[in-house]
């Protein structure tokens, strides 16, 4: 069987916080990997550093110490704007909330991103909101849609920049069950679709189980 | 952050208000003071035909016949008006300074002494010992009718104040002394109702800068309320009553409007102390009002200045606590800062607009009077204000439309987003470049016109005042004999179509036929003058006695002139009547002039006979530089004022925009995040709110561009016709266009370099916090 390429590797990442009585430890020497295609589920109770994980393999933040390896780049020691490229380019997150750009049009938020990393397709990006249930909504701002179409927005916008490597932040944790349930199987389908890695941080068993694999952090270690 | 807004924005508001007011109540002091010092209002008077005075002998008369009636006496000693009195025959009430004060005679008339304030004294030169009274106007200095007749060296009398109380059985004034009249009190002309009109355009302008201030404290207290949306939800949630929350907010609004406006207030003395001297020169200037040139801490303008800020703000508090009020229990504490305008609110804006350049555009055409001019001038003002979001919307829609890039098109969007937050800081500074515009065409159409002005009237190479009757004589004679063209300066006060005016004879030549540019003229205006058959008036005369070419005007009794034209007279505010020698000299034949202008190629050799040849003291002769650079220099202090209260404007709309900007910059860091997240890098976002500040401020430029310009015609063919009875035609000035604009621009930056700096430097934390947690 032919082994899939790493597009994502992080090695004895550290960091920690500022706190009232001196620096908080957040992650302890994370050791971490994923293919292209693969989903990996990232676990764990509130403050085990899962979400810091998740924006140190974005490149929306840096790690004190270990290296990270996004599609062949090596984020340690980058400028921001070099981070920031790879980020455009690279890398696509989907948050919990706040994720739209509140000024621009639905098609222009979803096209955003891929037309930034200069790669926009509009055949494809039709498609996506047709898959998705958008194409109504394309000239409506976001703040005139529900949170379910809000977090759809965000996934088409996520897809149709083409990343390598996709990262979800409890992308349904706002959500009712059903509707989880509908985006994150568009999620995935979409993700099979590209090929490309996901990291999804998530409380939930039922959504980690849906994932090719699982990864449980504690108190800043990979359990 | 927002504290520092309200109280800083209210203490600027406060102090450019009651600086202003300050001012003027020091200046209406100022007249009360000479009012009550001279005795005009108050009491009847006795007065000579125009440009006489009384001779001993008609007093004496009067008296004897029943009159009581008290003798006044007044003149210029050395810049300094003196004012005679009898302390023993004046009427009850009318007592100045010490002598009202003490009832002191004996200190009063003896050793023969002069009373003042500080100020005037130190300016007087006599002999007799002159003591310090603060209560006696400026320019004044009073005295025993002997003493001050005998500093003047005459022996006649000015006027005769009347008593209130007079014998039943006394004979009238026309059976007495024919040659005097009485006058009414309250028919003399009062400082207070004259210069009105100036206080009048400064307490507009005190207005505009309160108003912009005031944008400052609703914009921070909307955005505080929005930011405690939350905490008011919690609180009613866990079941503290509405009505004591809104009492706290109340208390706090009221404590932070005191102190900030205590603060303001003494910013305003500050900058009153410091305008109030070119304020005192302009007077001087424009109406010949003497003002203290020292500052006193009157309730009056205090007082008022605290009152209108704490109203200010509440009523700005007002609106966001009915907001707050009327909000349901549970609903979102979400800040809106952001959320669009909504389609309603636009068009009532719209409305209003409308309502207010629809009523600017009624005043201009059926307007009267300065109230009208200064209504008109504030619905444009505020309508046009009220306009600027409303057009700049479809310009940036516009702008995001036709915008290439992703960027680009974010950019757009995002400023078109910015504007509801930012549309009271933008009004201020439309207002604020509006009036410099405006202000600055005025002053600049004023200055080419009164330079131009100064060329016409200003003809003669030199200017020679004689020391006597003798030496008057002596140099028409000498200097005719030199070939020198000698223009007499004949002139004498008068009353004119009921009005106080000045009459003029000239001797009607080449230099008045080339030199004098008449707003409105028959074709042989000076043949007719020299014929003695017409007369030539001024504008505001004019105006105000509503005549104009081909109508009669009364130069004296019995005498009344068709006038032949009307000549423009800027600065002067009284009105002048010019006859031709000829006539003058029938009218008065006992005035002799005493100035001349002097017409020569060779002002050198000119000035070299009048003080060799004809000993006239070299400090008697003015040439025409010296002169032009003395009005020139006038007309610049005179609106050192004006100039300084435009710069405080605009800075004030300078703080607005940064004070909207820091205050709108916490809530931008959620707008932000995402484009940040998606790959834009701080520092780039950094320069594009600069950029977003720059296109703000060149959108407000454009648009103020035609409204300052609109505001400059309402000055100059409406506010300066009632405020001053000239009309002054408008010039433009490119140049001063785009300076100005600059500066605004300039304003901007430096308003948006900050929350841009603070918001480079925004850690990658704190906008991550955006996508984890409900701010």
């Amino acid at each position: 069987m032919k082994t899939k390429a790493q597009i994502l590797h992080l090695s004895g990442v550290e960091k920690s916080f500022d706190g009232a009585d001196g620096p908080v430890p957040i992650l302890r020497g994370v050791d971490l990997s994923l293919a292209a295609g693969e989903t990996l589920a990232l676990t764990g109770e509130s403050g085990s550093g899962k979400s810091t994980l998740l924006h140190i393999a974005g490149g929306l933040e840096m790690a004190d110490a270990g290296a990270v390896h996004v599609a062949g780049h090596d984020l340690t020691g980058m400028s921001d704007t070099q981070r920031a490229a790879v980020r455009c380019t690279e890398v696509a997150v989907v948050f919990q909330q706040f994720n739209l750009i509140p000024s621009l049009t639905v098609a222009d938020n979803i096209s955003f991103q891929a037309r930034l990393a200069g790669r926009v397709d509009g055949e494809f990006v039709a498609d996506l909101a047709r898959k998705l249930g958008l194409t109504e909504q394309m000239r409506k701002y976001p703040e005139a849609l529900s949170g379910g179409q809000q977090q759809r927005v965000a996934i088409a916008r996520a897809i149709a920049a083409r990343p390598k490597v996709l990262l979800a932040d409890e992308p349904t944790g706002n959500l009712d069950e059903s509707t989880a349930a509908d985006v994150l199987g568009q999620l995935l389908a979409l993700v099979a679709e590209t090929g490309a890695g996901l990291m999804l941080v998530t409380h939930s068993p039922a959504i980690a189980a849906r994932m090719d694999r699982q990864l449980h952090l504690s108190k800043g270690r990979v359990a | 952050m927002q504290l520092f807004a309200f109280l800083t924005g209210l203490a600027l508001a406060t102090a450019l208000w009651s600086g202003v007011q300050a001012i003027n109540a020091e200046a209406r002091a100022s007249y009360d003071a000479a009012a009550a010092t001279l005795g005009e209002g108050q009491f009847d008077q006795i007065a000579p035909r125009v440009g006489d005075t009384i001779a001993q002998a008609d007093y004496l008369s009067l008296r004897r016949q029943g009159w009581l009636v008290s003798p006044i006496i007044e003149g210029d000693l050395g810049g300094v008006r003196l004012l005679g009195f009898d302390p023993l025959s004046s009427p009850a009430g009318f007592g100045v300074g010490q002598v009202a004060g003490t009832g002191d005679l004996g200190a009063f008339l003896n050793p023969g002494q002069l009373f003042a304030n500080a100020e005037t004294a130190a300016q007087l030169v006599v002999s007799v010992p002159v003591v310090i009274d603060p209560t006696i106007a400026p320019g004044i200095a009073v005295g025993d009718i002997g003493v001050v007749q005998r500093l003047l060296g005459r022996s006649d009398i000015s006027r005769l104040l009347v008593q209130s109380d007079q014998p039943m059985q006394r004979p009238e004034l026309s059976d007495v002394a024919p040659h005097l009249r009485l006058q009414a009190a309250g028919q003399t002309a009062d400082m207070g109702e004259l210069t009105d009109s100036f206080h009048l355009n400064l307490t507009a302008f005190g207005l505009l800068s309160f108003a912009v201030g005031l944008f400052i404290v609703y914009s921070t207290i909307g955005l505080a309320f929005e930011q405690r949306r939350g905490m008011v939800r919690t609180l009613r949630a866990l079941g503290v009553p509405l009505s004591r929350l809104i009492s706290l907010m109340v208390a706090e609004v009221l404590l932070l409007a005191f102190v900030g406006a205590s603060i303001g207030i003494v910013l305003g003395y500050a900058i009153a102390a410091l305008l109030l001297p070119d304020v005192a020169m302009t007077l001087r200037g424009l109406y010949g009002a003497e003002v203290a040139g020292t500052l006193q801490f009157r309730f009056s303008w205090w007082g008022s200045g605290l009152a209108i800020a704490v109203i200010g703000a509440v009523a700005a508090a007002g609106i966001r606590l009915l907001q707050i009020a009327r909000m349901p229990l549970l609903a979102s504490a979400r800040p809106r800062a952001w959320a669009m305008t909504s389609v309603r609110a636009q068009r009532v804006q719209a409305i209003c607009a409308g309502i207010l350049l629809g009523g600017a555009c009624v005043l201009a055409l059926a307007g009267q009077g300065l109230t009208a001019g200064f209504a008109l001038l504030g619905c444009f003002l505020v309508g046009a204000a009220l306009l600027l979001p409303l057009l700049v919307r479809p310009v940036l829609t516009l702008a995001e439309r036709v915008a290439k890039g992703p960027v680009a098109r974010w950019f757009w969007a995002d400023t078109r987003q910015q504007l509801p937050g930012l549309s009271l800081a933008l009004m201020a500074l439309l207002l604020a470049i509006s009036a410099n515009i405006g202000v600055a065409t005025m002053v600049s159409s004023f200055r080419l016109t009164f330079v131009a002005f100064l060329d016409q009237r200003l003809a003669p190479e030199l200017y020679v005042e004689a020391a006597d009757e003798a030496q008057a004589y002596a140099i028409e004679d000498g200097m005719m004999a030199q070939g020198v063209t000698v223009l007499p300066l004949l002139t004498v006060e008068t009353e004119v179509a009921d009005l106080p005016a000045r009459l003029f004879g000239v001797r009607v030549g080449p230099t008045y036929r080339e030199n004098w540019k008449f707003l409105d003229a028959v074709p042989d205006a000076w043949d007719q003058v020299n014929a003695g058959q017409a007369a030539v008036t001024n504008e505001q005369l004019a105006r105000r006695a509503n005549l104009w070419v081909g109508d009669d005007i009364d130069i004296a009794p019995g005498l009344s002139l068709p006038i032949a034209a009307i000549v423009a007279d800027y600065g002067n505010p009284r009105g002048q009547v010019v006859v031709s020698e000829a006539l003058f000299r029938d009218l008065h034949p006992d005035v002799t002039p005493r100035q001349f202008g002097l017409r020569t190629d060779d002002p050198v050799a000119a000035r070299h006979v009048l003080t060799s040849d004809l000993g006239v003291d070299d400090g008697a002769i003015t040439d025409q530089a010296a002169l032009k650079a003395f009005s020139l220099q006038v007309f610049e202090r005179t609106f050192t004022v004006t100039a300084a209260l435009n710069v405080l404007t605009m800075a004030v709309a300078g703080f607005a925009m940064l004070m909207s900007l820091l205050t709108l910059a916490d809530l931008r860091v959620p707008q932000l995040a995402p484009v940040w997240a998606l790959g834009l890098t701080r520092r780039r976002i950094g320069r594009l709110e600069l950029l977003r500040a720059v296109v703000f401020a060149v959108v407000v430029c454009l648009f103020a561009l035609p409204v300052g310009l609109g505001l400059a015609w309402v000055l100059l063919a409406i506010i300066n016709v009632e405020a001053f009875g000239w009309r002054l035609p408008m010039f433009l000035f490119p140049l001063d266009y785009a300076r100005l604009g600059l500066y605004a621009m300039l304003a901007a930056v430096a308003a948006a370099v900050w929350p841009a700096v603070r918001l480079m430097r925004t850690p990658p934390s704190a906008l991550l916090k955006v996508f984890a947690h409900e701010r």
